[in-house]
């Protein structure tokens, strides 16, 4: 068993040494826990013999709730797809820690891609009114008088488009994105959380980065 | 449309016909226009019906502006629409144009484009009675008669049913529009006089308190007629109100009948007899117009006229001294909102937000809620019946037609002096607050620094409301407000960057944004926990608080306390964008006392703890350097108020400051240096900044290029330099010559204004008057002489009288014709100025050929005059200046006697309260007492019991110039013997008890004067005078020992006197 571990470290230290190559923001020893942390988070095996080798939707959105606090299901869809690169339905160690050097230390440019990745439900590479609508619809208490109840919805999306859509081709691209962004930053998440706030983040390096070591 | 037109629009009254410019007229208009461009396509029907006679007016338009359907024949138009016999519906043949269907005046508007509004005038200019030429003369009368509804069937043709049908229902769609005119038009005018309500409540409750028993009774009863009052504050029906009468009133004297009285927005008068609600008939006038209750009363009650005198102190007193409650209660109470407070923690406040903000609102949502009285009468419902609606009125239009018709006359003229009644009460109230004692101020308020000459005051919004005119911003703005009400995190930030395109600074978004409610939203998100919606909230309110109304209101709503609340957040954005916004709210006193009373002084001065010239800086630090930023431009706005000032010192702010201070960037050095020389108004700080070593960056950058930079840092030096160790420092860092420089930049005045205060302040010492002097500052001194503003001035010549040290300075004046310019001064208003200037002229008087120009120009005349001016400053200004002119005048006392009255007021200047005054007086005396003429005259006019009675004083500086005086006045006559009657001899000898050697001296002098009269002897001897004499008698001053010597020598020579007489006799 010692053995096994020894070993296991090792790996460890090697699969560290290679992703912190190409991953910035993070150093070694921090890439090391993010490891462990990942593994942890992994759990053992649900039938011996067949490795898992990801997070799966339902356990990365469990992380983003606990950890993070998000509540829209749709942007947690949303940030898994941006966490799954090769879109293989899990989140794998290397797309964990990718992910989270932009989920928690990115650069504005770094955020600015991942937000709007987060945004284009389909993958389209635009962000359409239907689906600003889509993320929208929940932002507005709806009064019942109304004969539309979704007309502040769309008035919103209408007002948004006008302000970020710098083409006028009535939908976003990652061009319209970043330079709206750039202009007015509070506009990054423009249509929902997809980033945590400074509070939990300390929380989450704390957790991981600190109490990890100890062991 | 009919009863609107000729009733309410406002006609000029000198019978040419035309409609007034005014706002009322303007939306009386519109309104039709409006009304003209729907029934097109709201009822295509009715709009085509022909007229019965065409409109005709001279318009502005063209053969050209006409489009399709139109027959155009050079300039002549004809529309293809024609009627049943044929005739076009519209004609055109310039100027005049005949139109005679709805559909083709909507038709024309449209082509009119921007000049709609002009056609309609002109079209309804020239034809006054548009409803007869619409329907004839049978439908155009219903409006006249009571009775129409029951008419109409009857006058309907059989013929013409149909024909008849169109016209009923467009008749009855042009009714309804009048009635609409009319309920816009009614808000209109109760919004003109929205305040005057309460003036006229107020002086009813005052009157009141005169109805108790007992002496101070001055009237019986004072009563409404009406217990129901309306929203907007009145008691008459609303169908009065229209003729801006605010209420009815029974007032009953102690000594005559019951008078029934009237309030309207134009006064108060006498009316018919309304004894109770709802009275039919007595609303016309039966005394003249009076301007307020209490001056009708006074006309018309001999007792209460007799008695209200006694109590018109009382009458003043009583609003001041609540005033001041409120005052006070200000920060507990938010001005009469005390709901605001508690809202502030919901975000999404509804009900009573809203009503609030509709109460304000310009928008035309306005309801005025009648008594169900008036409800029946069907007066305020639009859906009754048109004609019923008018068989209730029209009785009552009539009877008022003759005051209605006065109206268009009047009616601006009504409209101001409601203002002006309303605004009067308020400045009276608060210039009798200042008046009384301090002790009932609040104490806060009466600290407050004098210097704050840029205070804003807080003025109460006189803003003319127009409810037509809203921009389409307006709207817009409303809309979003309505979404940062009602939605979550995301839907806000997105919300509140749309509300950040619009421009923020123009005055229209600026207050669309309170009036809709917006204000409060932004404040409410500031208590969240949501960083990006309090990011978004503060980006707005830094701009829209340039705006005076909204930083009071901000203020009001207690909004400034969440700001202060945020200096504490760990987001860096946060905490620069709330010290940023604080800057701009703290313009005025009760905001910059919230700040203080919230601590938030000591958070911001927390903020400008950074580095701020690190060569290269981090994103973070940078960071921290622009939160430092704002932190200074917070307390920079914050620092007009003394308590603050002692706060930021308190906080430790001063040595922060002083580490700001060696950045290289201006936008961060203006604050700092700015809030620096707005403290340097306080002692503590001219010596903090003075032992920090602040003087050297001060003094480098005044060679910056920046105006402003240089100003504040001339104007901090201008402060600092009373004390003398910084002159010296200035000159050390070689500051002298840039603040030379700096008076070549004669266009931008407020900076010319501190360097040459910094230059006179400098001045005072005489090292540095000799480097000026190498910059050649005198000659360029003296060129800033005429043509500048008075506070260059003041500066200018107080440098001028400090080079006067020099005497190389007296040359140059004479040579550059300085002394014309200064005597040309004498003759100005300003005191700071007059005491500069008269302190000058007396400098230059020192040297004799100036002091000839000074003659030759009447100077002494003027300066002789200034002795009667009020300020105590000024006088013993002009008395210090007229010593050296006596003195160096050719014949100085042929030239005093010349000025008729001049010794009489002097003489009577003794009488001064002022000790400086009195000295300076005193020191003229001695000087005129030379002359043995002038002396007699000054004798003539008493001034030796005056002196004698001034001798009691402890003021060494007052002693030394009374004693000189005394001395001079000796010389004539028995004055020495009136002076020992006058009591003067024995405080004098005290005197030789001061510790001042000048004291001694003139002292001595004086005593040896008045020791020729034996009497005087006796006294002194008896006081004591020998030994200190003998003691001065060792002094090095010759003078003083000889008079010391010689007083002795008379008491000796009367001792020896009479000795030999007791012995020989």
């Amino acid at each position: 068993m010692s053995q096994l571990s020894a070993m296991n470290r090792k790996l460890k230290q090697t699969v560290a040494e290679t992703i912190s190559k190409h991953v910035e923001h993070f150093n070694k020893t921090e890439i090391e826990c993010l490891i462990r942390k990942f593994t942890g988070l992994l759990g053992e095996p649900a039938a011996p013999g067949r490795a898992v080798t990801g997070l799966d939707r339902g356990k990365f959105r469990s992380i983003l709730h606990n950890f993070f606090g998000m509540t829209d299901d749709m942007i947690m869809d949303g940030v898994f797809r941006t966490f799954d690169k090769d879109n293989d339905g899990l989140v794998s160690m290397k797309e964990w820690i990718e992910g989270l050097s932009v989920f928690l230390r990115g650069t504005l440019d770094e955020k600015i891609k991942y937000c709007f990745h987060v945004y284009d439900l389909n993958g389209d590479n635009y962000i359409s009114k239907e689906e600003m609508f889509h993320m929208l619809k929940n932002s507005l208490i709806r009064q019942p008088t109304e004969e539309d109840p979704d007309e502040g919805i769309k008035d919103l999306v209408e007002i948004t488009l006008k302000k970020m859509d710098h083409d006028h081709d009535g939908r976003l691209s990652f061009l319209d994105f970043e330079k709206a962004v750039k202009e007015e930053n509070l506009l990054l998440e423009a249509f929902g959380t997809c980033l945590p706030d400074t509070t939990s983040t300390d929380l989450f390096e704390q957790h991981v980065f600190q109490e990890q070591l100890e062991q | 449309m009919g009863v609107s037109l000729t009733k309410a629009a406002q006609w000029t009254s000198c019978g040419s016909g035309k409609l007034e410019l005014t706002p009322m007229n303007e939306s009386l208009l519109k309104e039709i226009l409006c009304f003209v461009e729907k029934l097109g396509f709201q009822h295509p029907q009715e709009a085509e019906l022909v007229f019965e006679a065409p409109l005709q007016w001279s318009t502005t338009l063209v053969a050209s502006d006409f489009k399709t359907d139109y027959d155009i024949r050079d300039l002549e138009v004809q529309s293809h629409e024609k009627d049943s016999e044929g005739h076009p519906l519209l004609q055109l043949s310039p100027p005049t144009v005949w139109v005679r269907s709805f559909s083709q005046l909507s038709k024309l508007v449209h082509f009119a484009d921007y000049k709609k509004l002009e056609e309609v005038r002109a079209c309804l200019q020239e034809n006054r009675d548009p409803l007869l030429k619409i329907f004839g003369p049978c439908f155009a009368n219903f409006t006249e008669r009571e009775d129409t509804h029951s008419n109409v069937p009857h006058l309907i043709d059989e013929d013409q049913v149909k024909d008849s049908e169109l016209k009923l229902k467009l008749f009855h769609l042009v009714q309804n529009m009048d009635q609409q005119l009319l309920k816009n038009l009614l808000q209109k005018i109760s919004e003109q006089v929205r305040l005057d309500p309460t003036t006229v409540k107020n002086d009813i409750e005052l009157l009141k308190r005169f109805c108790s028993e007992g002496e101070k009774r001055v009237l019986k009863s004072v009563r409404y007629t009406s217990d129901y009052e309306f929203e907007n504050g009145c008691r008459a029906p609303l169908w009065r109100q229209l003729h801006s009468e605010i209420c009815y009133l029974v007032i009953e004297p102690c000594d005559t009948d019951e008078l029934y009285i009237t309030c309207s927005t134009t006064g108060v008068f006498i009316n018919g007899g309304i004894k109770h609600e709802g009275a039919e008939s007595g609303y016309e006038r039966t005394s003249e117009m009076y301007k307020d209750l209490v001056t009708l009363l006074k006309s018309q009650s001999p007792y209460f006229a007799e008695n209200i005198k006694k109590q018109d102190f009382a009458v003043q007193e009583l609003p001041s001294t609540q005033r001041i409650q409120h005052v006070e209660s200000v920060d507990m109470e938010e001005q009469g909102q005390p709901q605001r407070s508690y809202e502030q923690h919901e975000k999404n406040v509804h009900d009573k937000a809203r009503q609030q903000h509709t109460l304000n609102k310009a928008s035309g949502e306005k309801k005025y809620e009648p008594c169900p009285r008036w409800r029946n009468h069907g007066l305020m419902s639009p859906s009754c019946n048109a004609e019923e609606k008018k068989s209730s009125k029209s009785s009552a239009e009539e009877r008022s037609c003759e005051i209605q018709k006065k109206k268009p006359g009047q009616g601006a003229k009504s409209k101001m002096k409601a203002e002006f009644s309303v605004c009067s009460i308020p400045g009276s109230l608060s210039s009798h607050k200042i008046k009384t004692p301090a002790g009932a101020m609040p104490v806060e308020l009466s600290s407050e620094s004098s210097l704050e000459s840029e205070e804003e005051e807080e003025q109460s919004e006189c803003r003319p409301e127009n409810n037509i005119d809203l921009p389409s911003e307006y709207w817009q703005i409303q809309k979003l407000v309505k979404y940062l009400k009602g939605g979550d995190q995301t839907a806000t930030v997105l919300t509140l960057c749309a509300m950040m395109d619009f421009n923020l600074m123009q005055e229209t978004c600026q207050l669309a944004i309170r009036d809709v409610g917006g204000l409060e939203v932004l404040i409410n998100l500031l208590d969240t926990d949501e960083v990006k919606c309090k990011i978004g909230s503060l980006k707005i309110l830094r701009k829209i608080s340039h705006n005076v109304q909204i930083r009071q209101t901000i203020v009001d709503m207690g909004g400034l306390q969440s700001i202060v609340k945020i200096l504490d957040s760990p987001v860096k954005d946060l905490r620069a964008l709330a010290a940023e916004t604080i800057a701009n709210v703290a313009r005025f006193r009760r905001a910059r006392r919230t700040v203080r009373q919230y601590g938030g002084i000591k958070k911001l001065v927390k903020l400008l703890d950074c580095v701020p010239n690190l060569a290269n800086l981090t994103e973070t630090k940078e960071k921290d350097v622009e939160v430092a930023r704002c932190g200074t431009l917070a307390l920079w706005s914050c620092s007009k108020s003394t308590k603050n000032k002692e706060a930021i010192h308190k906080a430790g702010g001063i040595p922060l400051l002083g580490r700001l201070l060696k950045s290289q960037h201006e936008n961060m050095l203006i604050p700092v240096v700015g809030t620096l020389q707005e403290c340097a108004s306080e002692e503590s700080y001219r010596i903090a900044i003075q032992t920090e070593g602040m003087i050297k960056d001060l003094v480098k950058n005044l060679s910056s290029d920046n105006d402003e930079l240089q100003m504040h840092c001339a104007s901090a030096i201008f402060k600092c330099a009373e004390d003398k160790q910084t002159r010296d420092l200035v000159r050390k860092y070689k500051g002298l010559h840039p603040l030379v420089s700096l008076l070549q930049k004669v266009n931008n005045k407020q900076l010319l204004a501190a360097a040459t205060g910094a230059i006179w302040k400098c001045s005072i010492s005489v090292e540095n008057v000799a480097k000026f002097q190498e910059y050649k500052a005198l000659e360029t001194l003296i060129g800033l002489l005429t043509d500048q503003p008075e506070e260059v001035l003041v500066n200018v010549v107080g440098a001028l009288g400090e080079f006067a040290q020099i005497p190389a300075s007296k040359a140059i004046i004479h040579k550059s014709g300085g002394i014309k310019s200064l005597v040309n001064l004498l003759a100005g208003t300003n005191q700071a100025l007059l005491v500069n200037v008269t302190k000058a002229v007396g400098a230059y008087a020192t040297d004799k050929a100036n002091m000839l120009i000074i003659d030759q120009l009447d100077g002494v005349r003027l300066v002789w005059s200034l002795l009667k001016n009020p300020s105590a400053d000024v006088q013993s200004s002009a008395a210090w200046a007229l010593c050296p002119c006596i003195e160096n005048a050719k014949d100085g006392g042929e030239m005093v006697r010349s000025l008729v009255g001049g010794l009489e007021l002097i003489v009577n200047l003794l009488k001064s309260t002022n000790n400086e005054v009195l000295a300076s007086i005193c020191a003229a005396i001695a000087k005129i007492a030379k002359d043995k003429e002038n002396l007699a005259v000054l004798t003539d006019h008493g001034v030796i019991p005056l002196l004698g009675k001034l001798t009691n004083t402890t003021d060494d500086r007052l002693r030394c110039y009374l004693a000189e005086a005394i001395g001079h006045c000796c010389m004539w006559g028995s004055n020495r013997k009136s002076f020992g009657e006058a009591g003067a001899v024995a405080p004098l000898v005290r005197y030789l008890k001061s510790k001042d050697s000048t004291v001694h001296q003139s002292t001595a002098m004086a005593l040896y004067q008045l020791s020729k009269d034996p009497n005087n002897c006796i006294t002194m001897h008896e006081k004591g005078v020998v030994k200190p004499l003998i003691h001065i008698m060792g002094s090095n001053e010759e003078m003083l020992q000889e008079a010391a010597a010689g007083c002795i020598r008379n008491i000796r020579l009367l001792a020896l006197a009479n000795r030999k007489a007791r012995l020989f006799y």
